[in-house]
């Protein structure tokens, strides 16, 4: 009988039966009945929004989405496509993991419990860092949180958040609007070729500075040479040392913790997400004295009644359904599935993978640079620095023109300045790439 | 309940039900942490290999000073991981295990087909491709918009909070910028009932915004005198849910909005409870100025575990210049037919990209699968399966009439216990101990996705529980994965990673 409806939701299954029992049951004729909504603010019109079957549903989206051209993408800036394996797709879609919710009854819930357990201890690793939460929204979102606990854990007043001024639009107004509601004003300092410029930062830090931002490696991924140099700046002032990177990043550049980081932040779904039109996960690590005030959710070990070890959420107090206005953050629902993906793929590679991942995106890139700089009206990379899967590249056209040319041949490019692409390697193939040399060479002059 | 309700007769013996969730247990201890599997360490650069224990070496391109020494991780076989994911799995309870009536939580059955659609191809672009690269994409952001716009008598809707409270929190600042922008940048009040739900007065706060508290009436409602003297040039906005945490409907809800608007404020409509209300009243109708969508509740895109979900935020026109930039319309003229712009006075980005997309794509696909008859429809038995469910029970249920969802009182039972116990009948437990108003509060909504059957299981399981003495509760649950864990020991004496759990030992 469910299949057969011709109007309602197919996923109400109530028989006539059923139904006719339920409604004598509660004393009404019909279901309407049960709404309590005065006349005046009641909704008697249609949406218009017409009734299709799962597979006119399916073709109506398919067709929308194949409007978007195929096109090769060398496009990162935060956002990468590596490779997932199959494990990954087959084992986190396993229906339980999808259509579960957080885990407020534990003994229930173990299996989610210890794969976001196995996350924070993943991103512990990889920081230095004795905490990791299991996840905020993306890393604009968790650089937002972040300068909210600078301000709450901050012993001196001060106001002053500095970030680099190559900073991402979509990050600096994420977390101007996260400091709208506090004292702290968002100020920047100058980078040269994507690295902070020193001297210039040591002269702006002062006693009113309360954070200091810094991208490892940075937009545009060059690897920042200075971090010691930084973390002693902000130590120096007793303002907070964030730093922004990824889990494949950080598998082989210099742990955090050994820079001085104190909270490390950035977007972990470069493992276990496709190039989902930025969707992402919201990666937050940092020193275990700033325990009772890390925002988001932590999973702890414990003991059940027979004193074998299980997991729980723990610290709730801190969240926001218990202690309400005076929590440490308002987030509640957050980026649990897009946590176990990560995991599940950082599982997958290994340490040994994670490595090769990320030397990969050395070596590449290095090549890739070297092949475009050989071709005339190109140089690349335009500056004289370490990189990682990325690199800006000078050309000598106006660099929108060469990127329009460019995704007629079927590849997108980032531009970056008048004269500057950003190019990535990530997620790319060498064929890929070959047929991409060779489309700049036929589009440059 | 009232008394003119019946009770059905109830096919089934709550004592002939057995749950047992799936248990490994090696060495007295349940499924192993990967890292008690295999933990591999590789040095990198020049380190030391044999410092600590066997490592791999693995060089690398850059420089030592600019690379750290090892990295420690688990390096298993891809079918141990399988394995170890697949037992994972079997510890959790889904919605697809059984029926999972966690109150506010909205958690329906969802369709299997839109994670095929989400899982296309031509989904996966990045979020920096030219407009005219991804039409497709900027179409369906449009159409959705326009659904959502509809569905809750909304002028403009913004896509990017990756969550309901990421949503309140771009009301709050669309809000804000509003006043600000009038010349009414004091206000600095926002009015929240006591029954809100937490992140209502997490999100005010982070919004810099004093909370004023609002007690409800004997009925369970707003007070309008209390409002009355809660109100005053200094209010931004009252944040109010419809119907509220007790699943009744404010039906003061023109006065309210009157009330809120005289003193110039704004009415943000918080959409947790949106699924009680689909094709029978639209919060635009009401006289809200701005609320949320929890998609992955009112849309059946999979809770994850925890999220991801998606907090769209529609709008009244006036305030449609400050919504989020950048946001999707149809184009006018030009070569593409959709493009992305910024509202004249935007308040920026809430996210770095525009939210959770593959998360929208599954709320397009499920709207779009319903249409009008199929969203009424799941609004209407939604509210009869809560009615008829708490009409089953033996446990009071204080405040009424109410729609999708009910708070029962446990009584003399504690409510914690009482759900460790429902675990053991294999029915997930309502939401316990909240909203405070109800003591030992089961707050329960069952959704529209259970037939009569299930229901009856359900409460057959409640009122099982209703009869259990405080011996066996307190020795709840026996059937699950775990038994009672200790949460005080874990907030205690936190230990948050695998390498805590080994400094520990």
């Amino acid at each position: 009988m469910h299949g057969s409806h011709e109007t309602g939701s197919p996923y109400a299954p109530h028989t006539d039966d059923g139904r006719t029992a339920m409604l004598e049951a509660v004393g009404v004729e019909t279901a309407a009945d049960l709404f309590d909504i005065p006349a005046a603010v009641a909704f008697d019109d249609e949406f218009g929004i017409d009734a299709r079957t799962e597979r006119e549903t399916r073709r109506l989206v398919r067709s929308v989405l194949e409007r978007n051209d195929e096109l090769t993408e060398l496009l990162g800036r935060g956002h990468y496509g590596y490779y997932i394996p199959s494990l990954v797709d087959h084992l986190a879609d396993r229906s339980e993991f999808l259509t579960s919710y957080t885990q407020y009854q534990p003994e229930v819930s173990q299996g989610f419990l210890q794969a976001l357990f196995e996350y924070q201890s993943l991103l512990v690793e990889l920081t230095g860092l004795e905490i990791a939460n299991c996840s905020m929204y993306d890393a604009a979102t968790a650089l937002g949180e972040a300068a909210t606990l600078a301000d709450r854990v901050r012993d001196t007043s001060g106001h002053r958040v500095l970030v680099p001024d190559i900073l991402r639009e979509g990050r600096r107004s994420t977390l101007e609007n996260y400091v709208a509601g506090t004292d702290l004003e968002v100020e920047t300092y100058p980078t040269a070729d994507g690295n902070a410029d020193l001297e210039a930062l040591e002269e702006i830090v002062d006693e009113e500075t309360v954070m200091i931002y810094a991208e490892n490696p940075t937009i545009r991924g060059t690897i920042e040479e200075n971090l010691s140099a930084i973390g002693e700046s902000a130590a120096d002032a007793e303002a907070l040392f964030v730093l922004g990177s990824d889990p494949v990043a950080l598998s082989v550049l210099q742990r955090p913790a050994d820079v001085g980081a104190d909270v490390v932040i950035g977007d972990a779904s470069v493992l276990g997400l496709p190039t989902s039109y930025g969707m992402g996960l919201g990666l937050f690590a940092c020193r275990d004295d700033y325990l009772r005030q890390v925002p988001g959710r932590l999973v702890g070990a414990s003991e059940d009644a027979t004193d074998r070890r299980a997991f729980t959420l723990t610290l709730q107090t801190r969240e926001q359904h218990i202690r309400r206005e005076r929590a440490t953050s308002n987030i509640c629902t957050n980026q649990a599935w897009v946590a176990l993906r990560t995991a599940m793929h950082a599982a997958t590679l290994g340490p040994t993978g994670m490595v090769e991942l990320a030397n990969r995106g050395v070596r590449r890139a290095d090549e890739v640079a070297q092949r475009l700089d050989d071709l005339e009206g190109v140089t690349a990379a335009v500056h004289d620095r370490h990189h990682l899967r990325e690199f800006v590249a000078h050309v000598d056209q106006p660099a929108q023109e060469v990127a329009d040319a460019l995704e007629e041949r079927g590849f997108a490019v980032h531009v970056v300045g008048e004269h500057e692409l950003q190019l990535c390697v990530a997620g790319v193939t060498d064929e890929q790439l070959d047929a991409f040399v060779t489309a700049v060479s036929e589009v440059v002059r | 309940m009232s008394d003119e309700r019946t009770t059905a007769e109830t096919p089934i013996d709550a004592s002939q039900v057995r749950y047992d969730q799936a248990r490994y247990v090696e060495n007295g201890q349940y499924e192993p942490l990967l890292s008690e599997k295999d933990l591999t360490r590789v040095a990198i650069g020049d380190a030391d290999a044999g410092e600590e224990g066997e490592a791999t070496r693995v060089d690398s391109p850059l420089p030592d000073d600019l690379t750290r020494d090892s990295l420690e991780l688990p390096e298993l076989s891809e079918p141990e991981l399988a394995r170890h994911y697949t037992r994972l799995s079997q510890m959790i309870y889904g919605i697809d295990s059984g029926p999972y009536p966690l109150g506010s939580c909205t958690m329906k059955y969802n369709p299997k087909f839109t994670e095929d659609v989400a899982a296309l191809p031509s989904a996966a672009v990045h979020p920096d491709r030219s407009e005219r690269s991804i039409q497709g994409t900027l179409e369906l952001l449009a159409r959705l918009q326009d659904y959502l716009g509809r569905i809750g008598g909304m002028d403009a809707v913004t896509l990017q909070p990756p969550a309901g409270a990421a949503g309140e929190f771009v009301g709050i600042r669309v809000a804000a910028a509003y006043h600000e922008h009038n010349g009414e940048g004091h206000r600095d009040e926002v009015i929240i009932p006591e029954s809100a739900h937490g992140t209502n007065f997490a999100t005010a706060a982070l919004g810099g915004y004093d909370v004023v508290s609002l007690p409800s009436n004997e009925e369970g409602r707003v007070e309008l005198e209390a409002l009355e003297a809660a109100l005053s040039e200094n209010t931004a906005a009252l944040m109010l849910t419809n119907p509220n945490t007790l699943g009744l409907f404010e039906r003061d809800i023109e006065e309210i909005a009157e009330m809120v608007h005289d003193v110039g404020g704004l009415l943000y409509y918080d959409g947790a409870n949106l699924n009680a209300l689909l094709g029978r009243a639209r919060p635009g109708d009401m006289g809200f100025d701005v609320m949320h969508y929890n998609v992955h509740k009112t849309f059946a895109t999979p809770h994850g575990g925890g999220g991801p979900g998606a907090g769209p935020v529609g709008v009244v026109e006036d305030l449609e210049p400050f919504l989020p930039a950048p946001r999707v319309r149809e184009a006018n003229g030009g070569d593409v037919d959709y493009e992305l712009f910024d509202p004249d006075h935007t308040i920026g980005h809430v996210h770095g990209y525009q939210g959770n997309w593959l998360v929208l794509i599954k709320a397009f696909a499920y709207i779009a699968r319903l249409g009008d008859d199929g969203l009424a429809d799941a609004s209407a038995k939604a509210v009869l399966n809560a009615n008829y469910l708490a009409s089953q029970l033996e446990y009071d249920v204080p405040y009424e009439p109410f729609h999708h969802e009910f708070v029962a009182s446990a009584g003399e039972q504690d409510a914690a216990d009482v759900a460790k116990r429902m675990l053991d009948y294999g029915v997930h437990p309502p939401t316990t101990k909240w909203p405070e108003i109800v003591p030992e509060a089961l707050m329960t909504e069952p959704t529209e996705i259970e037939s009569k059957e299930t229901l009856d299981r359900l409460a057959a399981a409640f009122n099982a529980v209703a009869e259990e003495g405080d011996e066996v509760l307190e020795d709840a649950p026996d059937r699950t994965t775990a038994r009672r864990i200790d949460q005080t020991s874990a907030a205690r004496n936190p230990r948050l990673s695998w390498q805590a759990l080994t400094d520990d030992e």
